[in-house]
């Protein structure tokens, strides 16, 4: 039988049932490889339930550096009778699956193109250990140390991690490295080490860090002067709050006093939540919510309010699949025209795409000055992929010589001094108006803010003329925004090349990786990365300049070829759909086959109006 | 369209501590209906505010949707406003309040606004306790659209349309003792002798205070077999006693009935007299207050005045330990890390 032979390129598939500690064993054996120098990239794949489902890890080991999903598994160990159907199914011809034979398989899922080893882990277990828990926690542990056999990893790696790990727990060092033990030694003595895929210590990792990306944000609210937190817990967004509220009890109680130089409030609903950031916000506090879509909808009225009273607002949208409730622990960038759009009337709101754990932390940052100087919404739009997953990343930096950027406030000198003050009165040309703190002057200064419209010093009117002339400089600051918010990101294929790709976000490793496919096959596009709403000047140009454009995204609704179209006034001609939208983070090999279908033929129906369930892996 | 008061004013207007006169706290001219319950509390907010010698910049002024909520525009002309979203007034003054603990928050609301669309933010607001005064202008109908019956409408009254309400009402004092409110008061737009000493003690009163003040909607639902009308409310108000707010270092000169009077000081140093009429209140037990409200509610009286009063309240501040220091005076040296706490977070992530 063919075997899939490979050093240091492999796709492994954990199949686990949740709640029973699996988690933190499979990332026992994602960083491994990382310390032995391999980029990796691990995704867990877990229901919205906390005990007895379901739950599968995926880790994805590539020398060359590729970090998205890549299709397909060679490897899957398997320790959940539930799934095991399917998991043998979605093991790649040649590959391996593993699995616990203290029960025989079920002689009708046998494949005979796959290669299987068994390995009796309960049987392990329930001679080892008396205590029911232990048996299902170092069944986990027992697994990783049989794998770092079976792919001749460096077991010292493995130890010296548990030390790590359970640094300040010494007593818990010894036991997980007595599991590792009796895994690896199972696999040396039973079966013939290392089988066709293995790994060997390499040098690509350099100084990157393995992180989530709501981390990184959490972390980028701390160094971004938020002071003021408010939110919901909604999955995928609540470690974001949490990693925030963990830093902050670390750097933000004052020495002297004990006291908090932040204030976290947990709110009774995302409507309330959103209506805290911007009381906060107007009274000259940095502050931001995170939620997920469900959140975004209800908290679309204030961003309304907040876009049309122009105050700053910071919103960290980390997306799931919808519609509705939609899945929630599965990936999606489905947000993004309701995001653009929100709230009733004529609004446009500022959109950020990270797609890095270090963008994170920077845009995170970068968020709270540009929600003050361009005094309107800035709503960050991660990910569950992004944001709950482990992701190599540049490490994070901070300038110390950096200023926050708190943008137009008048003061309460320059008021006694006599400068004219009107809230709305664009004095500077570029829309952008001054505005005052609350309680900043006796007598000048204060104004009255509010959802309905006003004149240029904040007095309520329905004149006709005055609310036109306010929303035109709204359209105005809008162009002024352009000029704040990251460009685009280019990258040329060294050849001509008429015909390009777009991506946003989570998207991005994916389509680099598909690209070097389509080049290794003679087919070179351009790609460029959107990094922020509005467009750039650059992203128009960029798109001017190919025949057609590929926009690969993460949502069934094509929702940023729409937006594109929507700004620019494109015809559906230029711009062509690249999607994945089953809740999984898009795979290179998806993006390849989409796009050679869509070389090789019809050129006029849109793709993605083609799509057939069960056709976007 | 606001319009402005016109600045003249009596040479001989008497001045507070601060050297301001009364015309120092008002604000543009209403624009709501002649003889609106609202216009007397506005009145009795810039008497309150006039008498205690607030600095009115250091008052932070917020609303949601609705008459009442147009009302900020009508007082506190040098203070900054905030008229926000309909029944959302709640969340966005514990985020002002959260970002400077220094200013005064006073929100305005309607029944409309508070006790349908922004039940659930004022009974959140009211349980953590959040330094602020609520008053809920209540006439128990929508007036800006005309009239319809609110939630705080007693089964049986009926509008100017005729139709008895037939839903039972929201009591918005009950429902804020319950919820967890610290300063419990009810008051009648037309009796400012109750209204403006309670609107000073809750001003000083640290922790969530509420004030529901009956105000009836002249246009919409002061007509006879309304429970919210002038009248009605003339009528049938008993008041649970007296308050006297007393400014910090001044002498009491009133003199009280023995075993009916309580001094009360204020955490900063201010007292609060009350002389209770009400024989069976404790109006600084949450049980008593409680049986009190239920009590004239089935005699079918209405029960103002200081309702409940936790002495020891703490507010949403010193549950969260924030710091002495306004949040929003912090800067970078205080609220960034630097790069050498990100190298030892990268190095923990190899």
């Amino acid at each position: 039988m063919k075997r899939i032979e490979s050093l240091n390129d492999f796709v492994i598939k954990f199949a686990n049932v949740n709640g029973t500690g699996s988690a933190s064993a499979n990332n026992l054996f994602a960083k491994a490889l990382f310390r032995m120098g391999l980029p990796v990239c691990p995704k867990n794949i877990f229901p919205s339930n906390i005990q007895g489902l379901p739950t599968w890890y995926e880790v994805r080991v590539s020398e060359k550096g590729y970090l998205g999903r890549r299709g397909g598994t060679d490897i899957v160990l398997s320790v959940n009778p539930q799934s095991m159907a399917q998991d043998i199914q979605d093991v790649e011809p040649g590959g391996y699956f593993i699995y616990d034979n203290t029960k025989p398989l079920d002689l009708r899922l046998l494949r005979n193109d796959v290669n299987i080893i068994g390995i009796p882990l309960t049987l392990i277990c329930n001679e080892q250990y008396k205590d029911p828990r232990q048996r299902q926690l170092f069944k986990n542990v027992i697994y990783v140390g049989a794998l770092a056999a079976l792919l001749d990893m460096d077991f010292k790696v493995l130890t010296r991690l548990v030390e790590d790990q359970f640094k300040g727990k010494e007593k818990l060092v010894l036991p997980n490295i007595h599991a590792l033990e009796l895994g690896h030694q199972y696999a040396r003595t039973n079966i013939e080490c290392p089988i066709g895929i293995r790994v060997q210590s390499s040098d690509k990792v350099g100084d990157k860090i393995l992180l989530d990306g709501n981390t990184a944000l959490g972390l980028g609210a701390i160094y971004g002067g938020a002071t003021v937190a408010a939110w919901y817990p909604i999955t995928p967004s609540t470690s974001v709050v949490d990693a925030y509220e963990k830093y902050a009890r670390r750097v933000r109680i004052d020495p002297g006093t004990g006291r908090r130089n932040y204030a976290i409030v947990q709110a009774e609903d995302e409507l309330s939540a959103i209506g805290m950031v911007i009381g906060a916000s107007w009274n000259g506090a940095r502050a931001f919510t995170a939620t997920s879509g469900p959140g975004l909808s209800l908290m679309s009225e204030f961003l309304g309010l907040a876009y049309f009273a122009e105050i700053p607002t910071v919103l960290f949208n980390v997306q799931r699949a919808g519609p509705s409730t939609g899945m929630p622990t599965r990936t999606q960038q489905s947000d993004v025209l309701s995001a653009a759009y929100a709230s009733h009337g004529d609004t446009k709101q500022v959109l950020l795409f990270p797609s890095t754990p270090k963008e994170c932390f920077d845009f995170g940052a970068l968020s709270f000055d540009l929600a003050e100087r361009l005094q309107t919404p800035i709503i960050l739009m991660t990910d569950l992929d992004l944001g709950m997953n482990d992701n190599m990343s540049e490490p994070l930096a901070w300038d110390d010589d950096r200023v926050f950027d708190r943008g137009k406030v008048m003061t309460a000198e320059q008021l006694e001094e006599g400068v004219e003050f009107g809230r709305y009165l664009d004095v500077d040309g570029d829309a952008i108006c001054y505005r005052t703190y609350p309680g900043t002057h006796p007598s000048k200064g204060a104004f009255f803010t509010r959802g309905t419209s006003r004149d240029e010093y904040a007095i309520y009117t329905e004149k006709g003329e005055e609310y036109e002339k306010n929303m035109l400089r709204l359209m105005r600051k809008w162009e002024t925004i352009k000029e704040y918010v990251p460009g685009p990101e280019i990258v040329d294929c060294g050849k001509k090349a008429d015909t390009a790709v777009l991506y946003y976000g989570t998207s991005e490793e994916s389509s680099r990786e598909a690209l070097d496919y389509l080049a290794e096959e003679g087919v070179y596009l351009d790609a460029m990365r959107v990094r922020s709403f509005p467009f750039n000047q650059e992203v128009e140009d960029f798109i001017d300049q190919h025949k057609q454009v590929f926009v690969i995204e993460q949502n069934r609704d094509a929702q940023l070829r729409t937006l594109l179209m929507a700004e620019f006034e494109l015809g559906p001609d230029k711009l062509k759909s690249v999607l994945c939208f089953d809740g999984t983070p898009i795979s290179a090999r998806n993006i390849r086959k989409q796009i050679k279908q869509h070389l090789s033929g019809n050129n006029v129906t849109p793709l993605h109006r083609n799509i057939v369930a069960g056709d976007t892996k | 369209m606001s319009y402005q008061i016109p600045k003249f004013r009596h040479p001989e207007l008497p001045v507070n501590d601060l050297g301001y006169t009364k015309a120092d706290y008002e604000g543009s001219i209403s624009s709501l209906c002649a003889g609106c319950g609202h216009d007397s509390i506005s009145g009795a907010i810039v008497m309150a505010c006039h008498e205690l010698s607030l600095e009115p910049h250091k008052i932070a002024k917020l609303s949601g949707i609705g008459c009442s909520s147009k009302s900020p525009t009508y007082f506190l002309g040098k203070s900054h406003g905030f008229n926000s979203v309909h029944g959302r007034m709640p969340s966005v003054v514990t985020g002002a309040a959260m970002a400077n603990r220094d200013l005064m928050y006073l929100g305005v609301s309607g029944d409309g606004d508070t006790a349908s669309i922004g039940m659930g933010q004022f009974a959140h607001v009211a349980r953590r306790n959040l330094n602020m005064v609520y008053i809920v202008m209540n006439n128990g109908c929508y007036g800006l659209t005309k009239g319809q019956d609110s939630a705080t409408a007693d089964e049986g009254s009926a509008s100017k349309k005729g139709d008895a309400n037939v839903y039972s009402a929201i009591d918005l004092c009950g429902t804020a003792l319950q919820m967890g409110a610290t300063f419990v008061a009810r008051s009648f737009s037309g009796d400012k002798g109750q209204l403006v000493p309670l609107i000073k003690a809750a001003m000083t009163h640290r922790g969530f205070a509420l004030i529901d003040v009956i105000s009836p909607c002249v246009t919409f639902n002061n007509n006879p077999g309304s429970t919210k009308s002038y009248e009605f409310v003339r009528e049938h108000a008993e008041a649970t006693g007296t308050v006297d707010f007393v400014p910090m270092r001044k002498e009491i000169t009133t003199d009280y009935k023995p075993g009916f009077s309580h001094e009360v000081t204020m955490h900063d140093g201010s007292s609060i007299h009350l002389y209770k009429v009400d024989e069976e209140l404790d109006p600084f037990n949450r049980r008593s207050a409680m049986m009190t409200l239920e009590d004239h509610r089935e005699s079918g009286s209405i029960l103002t005045g200081l309702i409940y009063m936790d002495r020891d309240s703490r507010d949403l501040h010193d549950v969260l330990e924030t710091s002495q220091r306004p949040l929003n005076e912090l800067r970078e040296g205080d609220l960034c890390p630097g790069n050498k706490m990100l190298e030892n977070i990268n190095a923990s992530l190899r």
